[in-house]
């Protein structure tokens, strides 16, 4: 180290570029590796979307839509009752856990101390309940709702129990949604003078809906393709009528699929596979409403 | 706080209303009504506590908690019923170990993909791709597991007697791909909470993208990856069409993934499914089952809300 040299190094000693990319077959491979492992994924929703299309495709027709299910003729066989199930009660799910969601949201966003202890538990409570199995939340249905308030298995009591399946995910959703809205708005608003529920209404929730609708709509397609609360919640697989009221019987999609599957004979799984792409499709618009309009209204600050 | 009066006292009431605000009760009620939705949530987890509490009272009242814990037999919808949850717990145990075996290694590559290598461009089409099998109804799992993977598996079993046609195995293998997106997600989320200056330090050490990945963002983002873990045994454990579609309703000791075997989600889907009496023991069991399944699961979320705050502790 003491020789230390002002002259040029020798010219025939070329300088390794400093920059140059040296190949690195560790890197490569790894990188490989990692492609591998989101590749499962793709390729497997790509495989089960075929399949399941391919199942379907000779009962994929208007029987399905026109149609009553039936266990003894499985080729007139429709999933009529299911379909109007699943709009009826999505549709009363909406109703109750989108307006409780989203004030709940408000209410731990702009009011709630982080300090006190009663609003930590709420916090805390809302996290262990997003991951909770949903088959627990149909144990509450059952017993607390059909049972001890003797509201029966009916529209009514599956979708207040889905309500209460999806509201954590409402509230997660609207409160990021919430919390995208910068503070200088709010400061604003209430230095003109405005109160603090006059600044929610005005200024905070018109800022927030794109957010909120967005993270409602991929709550609500949750509770659309929940099967497991509704098993306990008397969704029984052979309805022959649409539900005609909040008190009535039902089935839903999900549920007609699972009972579809039970059954041995080969029709039904041509059935089944029908079903789930009906099933399926409604979801994927729901979605591309979602990513539809989280593109078309959200606002970068 | 008042600053002095520059001239002589003014009206008393108009000074108030400088110092603070005239009572506002419509405020006051609005607040009270928003108070009351975030307790809707409360009341859940304590109507959830409440619903279980008397029926597995009842049940514990019959049936020896030793027995039940420790029994190797579960014949519970049986002329003779047996109540031992044993078999119901090892199928769960075993199959979500099927599924974690699936979707740690995937979920956590696809994760440092996403946070390390892949350009903004590609994660804003990779990230919901990856986000669409979450969406996926578990039911479309179910019926995936039953016709097509099974007997894929059974056809190219490569030793010995193939699988049954119920099988714990191919309900485990769905399964993991379920939760990958559950573990990808959160743990990303925690990869890109690490600071860039820990990556850069790294870099400048002359180590590669593999090593600064692996050996550097890994164990600094450790503890969401382990939540996000957590969190997706949770959902295993928690998961029920799947395993009631195919893993199928035969209550067995085995843990032999090539059997049929029925999960504790799978009982309660079994039993409740059925219409059973109110005032009959198996409508109590289906409580018993629940309240373990629940009191399990709350233990692993709470261990994974408790990561989660630790790493948000660290970097944000």
């Amino acid at each position: 180290m003491t020789d230390i040299r002002v002259t040029e190094p020798p010219a025939h000693a070329e300088p390794r570029k400093l920059g140059g990319p040296r190949f690195r077959p560790g890197e490569a491979a790894f990188r490989a590796l990692l492609l591998c492992c989101l590749a499962v994924g793709i390729i497997f929703l790509g495989v089960l979307l075929t399949y399941v299309l391919v199942e379907a495709w000779p009962r994929l027709d208007s029987r399905l839509w026109n149609n009553f299910p039936s266990i003894r003729r499985p080729e007139r066989a429709g999933a009529q009752s299911a379909i109007f199930g699943t709009i009826w009660v999505v549709a009363f799910t909406a109703l109750f856990c989108l307006p409780t969601g989203v004030m709940a949201a408000i209410y731990l966003e702009e009011y709630a101390d982080p300090n006190r202890w009663y609003n930590r538990l709420i916090e805390l409570n809302i996290q262990n309940l997003a991951a909770v199995p949903s088959i627990i939340y149909g144990i509450l249905g059952l017993g607390l709702l059909a049972r001890q308030l003797a509201l029966g298995t009916t529209v009514l009591t599956a979708a207040l129990t889905l309500s209460l399946l999806v509201l954590p995910v409402v509230i997660i959703a609207s409160r990021e949604a919430i919390r995208a809205v910068p503070q200088s708005i709010r400061q604003a608003s209430l230095a003109l003078g405005a109160t603090q529920w006059q600044t929610i209404r005005r200024q905070v929730l018109p800022a927030a809906i794109p957010g909120i609708a967005t993270g409602s709509i991929l709550a609500l397609s949750r509770a659309i393709g929940e099967a497991a609360p509704l098993l306990l919640l008397g969704a029984v697989t052979y309805v022959a009528f649409n539900p005609e009221g909040l008190e009535s019987a039902y089935t839903v999609l999900p549920i007609q699929i699972f009972g579809w599957i039970s059954q041995s004979r080969e029709e039904f799984h041509h059935l089944a596979a029908a079903a789930i792409v009906i099933l399926l499709a409604i979801l994927l618009v729901m979605n591309a409403a979602a990513i539809w309009l989280r593109n078309r209204f959200s606002k970068r600050w | 706080m008042s600053p002095p009066p520059r001239t002589a006292a003014p009206d008393p009431a108009a000074r108030r209303s400088l110092h603070r605000a005239r009572p506002r009760y419509g405020e006051r009620v609005i607040q009270a009504l928003l108070l009351l939705a975030a307790l809707v949530s409360v009341a859940t987890t304590a109507g959830i506590v409440i619903s279980l509490i008397p029926p597995t009272a009842e049940f514990f009242g019959r049936v020896d908690v030793g027995e039940f814990i420790g029994g190797t037999e579960w014949t519970a919808l049986f002329t003779k019923p047996e109540y031992g949850v044993l078999p119901l717990l090892g199928a769960t145990l075993l199959i979500t170990v099927i599924a974690l075996l699936v979707a740690i290694p995937v979920g956590l590559g696809a994760a440092i993909y996403l946070s390390e290598y892949a350009s903004t461009r590609v994660r804003k089409v990779l990230k919901p791709a990856l986000e669409v099998l979450a969406g996926v109804p578990t039911v479309v799992y179910g019926f995936f597991a039953l016709s097509f993977v099974t007997p894929l598996l059974q056809e190219h079993w490569p030793f010995g007697e193939g699988p049954d046609f119920n099988n714990a195995l191919s309900a485990g293998l769905v399964m993991g791909v379920m939760i990958i997106p559950t573990i990808a997600s959160l743990s990303e989320d925690a990869m890109a909470a690490v600071p860039d200056a820990l990556r850069d330090g790294a870099y400048a050490l002359g180590s590669g993208k593999r090593v600064v990945s692996v050996r550097v963002v890994v164990p600094a983002a450790l503890s969401g990856i382990v939540a996000a873990c957590v969190l997706g045994v949770s959902r295993a454990i928690g998961e029920t069409m799947i395993v009631a579609i195919a893993s199928g309703n035969r209550a067995t000791l085995s843990f032999n993934p090539l059997d049929a075997m029925q999960t504790m989600t799978g009982f309660i889907a079994q039993a409740g499914s059925g219409d059973i009496p109110v005032r009959s023991f198996e409508y109590k069991t289906i409580f018993a089952v629940g309240a373990l399944l629940f009191v399990i699961t709350f233990v692993m979320n709470m261990i994974s809300i408790r990561l989660v705050r630790k790493y948000r502790e660290v970097y944000e």
